[in-house]
């Protein structure tokens, strides 16, 4: 019986929650071992030996340390091809490359104004950091544009990469949900009917609710 | 049916897909989109690339965008061919190669895009370069490259004792920042400068580099 895989971090991390869908989506055991980052825990020198750059999640599968959490999640998907949703990652190249495809669209363009949002809105307040309004707009504005070219893709397609549910998908499913729930940031995704019909779908997956309960129990 | 690549010789994320095709052996056809003119604005283009950006790849029927998700593909699709850089045989190395090309993507490209922008773009453009900006982000760049500097005293490459896409990826933006006046920020640190050294004359570097034609007159 194979260890179960460790994953460092909080779980209200949105890079750590990345990781945990996608160990849901693939039932795939996992112990997670909190990383108390408001002490410091995350630039000690046994962390930095897992993770040379001080973030959050590490990843650790027997004798493997792995950090980046698209990185890890397509490593879940390429080791256990077979269990869970076997379709998470595509079952050809063509598949894969599309999928491949939006994870990078999501890593370049959605990622940076939807995290920077996610730090101003949600998680500044609760740090007691003053908020930088003109960043704000800017990301707002830049989401804005990326939702428009989702807006049209998702009214060709039911998800982003083709019309089954896939990491693409996932990888949005940590950002958004600060957005939604807690930076009341619901309507950027709401006004838009494809965006919204998607959002909808992807975040009342089984795997995300369970993340989701897990962040509000910790 | 030869592989095309829309994009530019002097394009960054142009140049890192045709790195890919070089060190692959593979012909193929780019095809310029003239950025200056908006081509890529346009909805000819945008029906390929929705985010209006080079490089597309059209391999027949399929049509694909983000530099990195091509570069995955040719080196899936070609992996028995010439070197393997994404070691597909082990599950362990090809992890390691995922890992830093994220690190690449995540952590390294929005810091080095920015002081090149700045130095060599900006101007192009008739916009001032903020020198703020490429301050901050050369103090980010030092610590960046002490991570890759002690990685780098370990494995000869980023992934492993193996060159990888990994590291190929870092070839554009790299180029271009040797160029500025901030070079010795990755020359101080002696393992960065022999990995950079090493990677920088590989021969498909060596012929997308000739393209490469930011900051000369």
């Amino acid at each position: 019986m194979a260890t179960p895989v460790k994953v460092y971090g909080p779980p209200m991390s949105t890079a750590l929650s990345r990781v945990l869908a996608c160990l849901h989506e693939k039932d795939v055991e996992f112990q997670l071992i909190p990383i108390n980052m408001s002490k410091g825990d995350h630039k000690k020198p046994e962390f930095l030996k897992i993770q040379p750059f001080g973030q959050v999640p590490a990843f650790q599968d027997e004798s493997i340390t792995l950090f980046e959490s698209r990185s890890i999640c397509r490593y879940i998907c390429e080791k256990h091809a077979e269990k869970g949703n076997k379709r998470l990652y595509g079952t050809n190249p063509l598949e894969k490359a599309s999928i491949d495809q939006w994870i990078e669209a999501e890593g370049q363009s959605f990622n940076p104004p939807s995290s920077t949002l996610v730090f101003q809105l949600a998680f500044a307040p609760r740090m007691k950091l003053k908020q930088d309004p003109k960043a704000i707009k800017q990301n707002e504005d830049k989401l804005q544009k990326v939702l428009e070219v989702y807006e049209k893709r998702l009214g060709e397609s039911r998800f982003l990469a083709g019309d089954e549910f896939s990491l693409a998908d996932l990888s949005h499913l940590p950002n958004t949900q600060y957005l939604v729930t807690a930076a009341n940031r619901a309507e950027i995704f709401t006004s838009k009917q494809n965006v919204g019909r998607w959002w909808d779908e992807i975040s009342s997956r089984d795997s995300w609710k369970k993340v989701v309960e897990m962040q509000k129990s910790s | 049916m030869v592989l095309k690549l829309h994009g530019l010789p002097m394009s960054t994320s142009t140049t890192r897909v045709m790195i890919c095709l070089h060190e692959k052996g593979l012909d193929f056809e780019l095809v310029p989109v003239d950025l200056f003119a908006r081509e890529n604005k346009q909805p000819l283009f945008l029906a390929k690339n929705p985010f209006g950006q080079v490089p597309v790849l059209e391999d027949g029927d399929l049509t694909l965008f983000e530099s990195r998700a091509i570069t995955a593909y040719l080196a899936e699709k070609y992996k028995d061919s010439r070197n393997d850089l994404i070691r597909h045989e082990s599950l362990n190395e090809s992890a390691m190669v995922k890992v830093w090309s994220e690190v690449e993507s995540h952590e390294y490209d929005p810091v080095v895009s920015q002081i090149v922008h700045q130095h060599f773009v900006a101007p192009m453009i008739g916009k001032t370069s903020d020198q703020t900006v490429i301050d901050e982000n050369l103090e980010k760049l030092g610590k960046v490259l002490d991570v890759y500097e002690t990685r780098l005293s370990n494995t000869k490459y980023l992934a492993g004792d193996f060159f990888s896409l990994a590291d190929l990826h870092h070839l554009p933006y790299t180029f271009y920042f040797m160029k500025t006046p901030w070079a010795s920020i990755l020359n101080d640190r002696p393992h960065v400068k022999a990995w950079w050294e090493d990677i920088s004359s590989r021969p498909a570097f060596e012929k997308v580099a000739v393209g490469m034609v930011f900051g000369e007159k």
